[in-house]
């Protein structure tokens, strides 16, 4: 990289103009965005818009049909492994063992990302999401909303620079969404970055800084989400209910 | 353009198949012992040399779609498979065409005719993978790395049914590949070669041909769903 | 070093989840023994007969008993898509390919005790005098049937209709490994020299390091979306 690339584009995530198709269907179109240290963005659309595309793409679990993901200003297939240790992915399925307890499940992550001490680490994730009392329960036991704890603190064991979640308030308890939510607000301040996506929009506008929108696998919008919910006549069509958001007085 | 070539390619395909099958019947010295009939192996064994072909080009069009993740490789991976398993079922069928009134037996498991039916196998199993599998993306890839295991397992089939066959031995169905072929016989075996490659190459092409107009279809179709998203 | 934790950590994990519910162990040891079961019927088993017949038949149980084994090795990471976990992860995938074939090894080996046991009593047949030799070649050309229907496995996961597709992918692709098995086995039962069926032994060696090496280097392709 020459010297005087700017520290965000050093340290960014990034789609350079990026197709994804399965066979004739289109589900993510010339996607041009880059994701830097310390934001929280959040991807709304309706469903099928392609924000989960979006997402398993910027995980590294797709590859694309046409463009590049570069990350640290280099082809991301270059520096798979570099790309993998600074991302984390929560998305519906846990990736969770359901037969291993929490523990072992956590335990064998920390190996494959292999984790400098992955015992503090563990320990720190556990007390994280309060997962201290069902440490020896075998995953398929717990409820969905614990499960989701599991993967979070699965998600977060690398402390990747990079965040990715899935819509992941669905299914979750209250007390799991307010923790949820109080780490997706400190993540920025500690140079991490946070991208997710959601169908409240209310609440995922109250936690994200930037707002991407996307619909029919293209990027409609992306800039802060203050200028977008100013705008008058934002509208988003979902399955057939329509949201207006009125410009705030 | 467009029309020329295939046409020309076409012309030249079926000359070559006349010359071919006037030199079967009519140039050909009649074989000693098996009369006749033995003329089905002008047929029989240069269908075996296409069938390898087509696989080798299923292996290299597997490699190099993996390396390159060209499409172009991909479908012509996937043309010579399926234009192959054509060739070497007709290679199956004619062995026993052959077999029957000469050796009064449809079949028997020697060296060749068993690792004919595996080759068999390894095309089908490759068309039946690429059918199955949903997404076309997955399916390219899926199918070039069985492509490529598949090929590298040829050579070990050989040396292994030829080793079986050896510790148990059986009356050989046909005499080695050159093993004693008069001058004429050789000559028609070599045009037949020739003729049978020329139309696996046509045919080949056409497949090919066809893959890409479907690739620019769902590029169209794509594009298409693009202009009614873009209100 | 790192590669030989990684291997393990995917090893112990496929053992652990074996030994929480053991489902693939008694599925392949009680399809194993079925086939032999069956094979009672099909054949008379006197003495001249069963040294012919055995080893065939031993490896036809081993060949189905492999698809089971190989079929449910990925069934279990299918659940909450958990080979997709893996791929996430700053691992080579070859790593994830030889942790999962050890494993399905140990439980191929496991069933192919219980196979050989079970045929050992129903044709009175003894296997200790050429134990040495018949357990060496059983070990190869189990080695080299691991590492193809490893890799098949992993293959046919993706497609609904994978009870169908592993035999029909990997049977062609196993035939030598099978061959051998069964021309070595003949020879070692028999008591026959080591030397005449050492190429045969050879061949075995030189096929399963062949798959590996492959296997290692291809499975990336077959993990990627």
């Amino acid at each position: 990289m020459p010297p005087d690339t700017p520290p965000h584009v050093r340290a960014g995530l990034e789609l350079r103009n990026v197709s994804k198709y399965y066979g004739d269907l289109a589900a993510l179109m010339g996607a041009q965005l880059r994701v830097g240290p310390g934001e929280s963005i959040l991807l709304y659309g309706p469903n099928g818009a392609g924000k989960t595309t979006l997402l398993r793409l910027l995980a590294t679990l797709a590859r694309p049909s046409e463009g590049e993901i570069v990350f640290e200003g280099r082809d991301i297939r270059q520096h798979a492994a570099a790309a993998k240790a600074a991302i984390g992915f929560v998305s519906h399925s846990t990736f969770l063992y359901g037969d291993l307890t929490v523990r072992e499940n956590l335990e064998f992550f920390g190996t494959l990302f292999a984790l400098p001490e992955p015992e503090k680490k563990i320990a720190a994730a556990l007390e994280l999401f309060t997962l201290g009392s069902r440490v020896h329960t075998p995953v398929r036991k717990l409820s969905r909303g614990l499960q989701q704890r599991v993967s979070l603190a699965r998600a977060l064991l690398h402390e990747p620079t990079f965040l990715l979640l899935d819509e992941p308030f669905t299914g979750l308890d209250a007390a799991t969404v307010a923790a949820l939510e109080t780490l997706m607000r400190r993540l920025p301040d500690t140079g991490r970055t946070v991208v997710f996506s959601t169908h409240d929009f209310e609440r995922g506008a109250a936690l994200a800084r930037r707002l991407v929108t996307l619909e029919a696998g293209r990027i409609r919008y992306d800039g802060p989400v203050e200028g977008r919910i100013q705008e008058s006549g934002f509208r988003i069509q979902e399955s057939g209910r329509q949201t207006t958001q009125t410009p705030q007085s | 353009m467009g029309k020329t070539l295939p046409t020309i390619h076409l012309l030249v395909t079926l000359a070559w198949m006349l010359l071919a099958f006037w030199m079967i019947f009519l140039y050909a010295p009649q074989e000693l012992t098996m009369g006749e009939v033995q003329r089905i192996f002008y047929i029989h064994a240069p269908l075996a040399w296409v069938a390898g072909t087509a696989y080798t080009i299923v292996f290299l069009g597997s490699v190099i779609y993996l390396w390159k993740r060209s499409p172009l490789a991909d479908e012509l991976a996937h043309a010579a498979g399926e234009v192959g398993f054509i060739f070497c079922s007709s290679l199956l069928f004619t062995g026993p065409l052959w077999a029957k009134p000469v050796w009064g037996i449809w079949w028997t498991w020697d060296a060749r005719l068993t690792l004919t039916f595996v080759l068999w196998l390894l095309f089908v199993s490759y068309l039946m993978l690429r059918s199955y599998v949903s997404s076309p993306g997955r399916a390219a890839t899926l199918a070039a790395v069985v492509g490529i295991i598949g090929y590298v397992d040829v050579p070990i089939d050989y040396m292994a049914i030829r080793w079986w066959r050896t510790q148990h031995p059986q009356p050989v169905i046909a005499g080695g590949e050159g093993s004693g072929l008069e001058p004429r016989m050789l000559l028609t075996f070599m045009v037949c070669v020739g003729a049978f490659h020329c139309l696996f190459s046509y045919l080949l092409a056409q497949r090919f041909r066809l893959a890409k107009a479907r690739r620019e279809v769902s590029a169209l179709r794509r594009t298409l769903a693009t202009r009614f998203s873009e209100d | 070093m790192r590669s030989l934790k990684i291997i393990s950590a995917v090893l112990v994990k496929d053992l652990r989840l074996e030994w929480r519910n053991r489902e693939t162990l008694a599925s392949v040891c009680v399809f194993g023994i079925l086939v032999v079961f069956l094979f009672n019927f099909a054949f008379e088993p006197g003495r001249e007969e069963s040294l012919r017949q055995l080893p065939g038949l031993l490896w036809v149980a081993f060949a189905f008993a492999g698809v089971l084994c190989f079929n449910r090795s990925f069934a279990l990471e299918r659940e909450n898509a958990c080979l997709e976990g893996m791929v996430l992860a700053p691992v080579d995938p070859g790593l994830v390919y030889l942790g999962k074939m050890l494993a399905n090894l140990i439980f191929l080996s496991i069933a192919q005790c219980v196979i050989v046991f079970a045929t050992s009593l129903w044709y009175n047949f003894s296997f200790v005098p050429s134990l040495k030799w018949f357990a060496l070649i059983t070990f190869l050309c189990t080695v080299g049937y691991v590492a193809v229907g490893t890799t098949f496995g992993a293959i046919a996961a993706n497609l609904h209709m994978r009870e169908v597709m592993l035999p029909v992918l990997q049977f062609p692709v196993a035939l030598p490994i099978f061959i051998a098995g069964i021309e070595a086995s003949t020879g070692a039962l028999k008591g026959d020299p080591p030397s005449s069926y050492m190429s045969w032994i050879k061949l075995a060696a030189g096929i399963a390091v062949i798959f590996v090496v492959l296997s290692y280097l291809l499975f990336e392709y077959v993990l990627e979306e």
